[in-house]
């Protein structure tokens, strides 16, 4: 088809599911009738989505510990490898 | 001592390899076989119905090797045992947490009335209130005094004064690394049966839950540990997914007093100021004393939840 603006030829798009001509010469664009609500309403989806979710964390939950637990660095490791001999002994 | 153990080489009749030699108690290896000479002072009718519990679980505690009669060496008892391959000690990641956790959970549900005999009454409180007499035979100090203002803290029954709430749980009493051996190959086994007992399940699993608050243990090894024991139906803590330190609060903070006073005695007699693993356990009752010191409620329920890392 040719754009109703300057006559130039109109290429069609599929954005989405929803076929939009546009004009090689002027880019002007021509929707058909229920073109520009379909796309609203893909704006507002695509608005509405929820964030991504969170990535897991590493350790499903950080286990309970008493009020006078260690606060652990995470840092396991060395440091752990050292109180090995705690592990064996009564 | 030494000629305990080459008494014991010759009743296995090898060249012996010492495996552990502590104050109380020797155990020798010769070849697949190994010899315990328990304390002098060991409970002896104690000591047979623990051995008669072993031989009775053999998926759960190591049966030892049957006597025709019960052997002695130097006004000693001495019993044998196959040789099974210990936990290495080099890397904790690799220890078998979840296998300790199963068998713990599988030790708890034995009926006692499966049972040949009853073992005596479990031991926790009284090796708390032991460990605690003798911190105060060593000269006082700051760390000496902390350990006894966390002690001070604990319900009476928790070291060794009054009665302990009634349960009867089999328990294995003095679970730690060491006392898991992999006999036959590729399977885990309880030993040490000295202080096998009827009691409160979760003094069990309170001393790696003490390692977990004290920093000794990282969070995920202990969580291998509780979880498995949990899934293995395990009657000591609430299911999985549910705070277990409302049960394990007070053996915990015990047993936590009773390693932090064998440490600082320890050090003491070795001349030696306290060590990096020492220090956490006083630090951890330094935490256990504040809480509780002037405080109205003798037990600590609060939780807190360490930043996951």
């Amino acid at each position: 088809m040719q754009c109703p603006k300057c006559h130039g030829l109109m290429q069609t798009y599929n954005r989405s599911g929803v076929q939009i001509e546009q004009c090689g010469g002027c880019r002007g664009i021509f929707l058909d009738y229920g073109e520009l609500e379909a796309l609203t309403q893909l704006e507002s989806q695509w608005v509405q989505q929820p964030p991504p979710p969170a990535a897991p964390p590493a350790y499903p939950a950080a286990p309970a510990a008493p009020a006078w637990g260690a606060v652990h660095s995470g840092h396991r490791g060395h440091h752990h490898r050292s109180f090995g001999r705690m592990l064996f002994s009564s | 001592m030494n000629g305990l153990v080459g008494e014991l080489a010759r009743m296995l009749g090898g060249e012996p390899v010492v495996l552990a030699q502590r104050d109380d108690s020797v155990v020798v290896r010769v070849g697949d076989l190994v010899a315990k000479a328990h304390a002098a002072d060991t409970d002896q009718a104690g000591l047979d119905a623990r051995l008669a519990v072993a031989s009775t679980l053999p998926g759960v505690l190591l049966p030892p090797v049957r006597q025709r009669r019960p052997g002695w060496v130097r006004g000693r008892r001495v019993t044998l045992w196959p040789y099974g391959e210990p936990v290495g000690s080099g890397d904790p990641e690799a220890a078998p947490w979840a296998e300790a956790g199963r068998l713990l959970a599988r030790l708890h549900s034995v009926p006692l009335d499966s049972l040949p005999g009853t073992p005596p009454p479990m031991r926790g409180p009284a090796k708390v209130a032991r460990a605690l007499q003798r911190l105060g035979a060593v000269a006082q100090d700051t760390s000496s005094a902390v350990v006894r203002r966390a002690a001070a803290g604990l319900p009476g029954w928790a070291r060794g004064q009054g009665t302990p709430p009634d349960r009867d749980v089999l328990v294995h009493g003095d679970l730690h690394l060491g006392q898991l051996v992999r006999v036959p190959p590729g399977q885990w086994r309880l030993i040490d049966v000295d202080d096998l007992g009827v009691g409160d399940p979760a003094w069990d699993l309170a001393r790696p839950a003490a390692w977990y608050a004290t920093g000794l243990l990282a969070p995920e090894l202990w969580v291998r540990l509780l979880t498995a024991y949990q899934d293995t139906g395990g009657p000591a803590v609430p299911p999985r997914g549910e705070d277990p330190w409302p049960v394990l609060d007070v053996p915990a903070r015990a047993l936590t007093v009773q390693s932090a006073a064998l440490s600082v005695v320890r050090a003491r007699r070795e001349g030696r100021p306290l060590d990096e693993v020492d220090q956490a356990l006083v630090a951890a009752c330094e935490r256990i004393a504040g809480l509780t010191s002037g405080a109205p409620t003798r037990h600590a329920r609060k939780v807190r939840t360490p930043p996951s890392g």
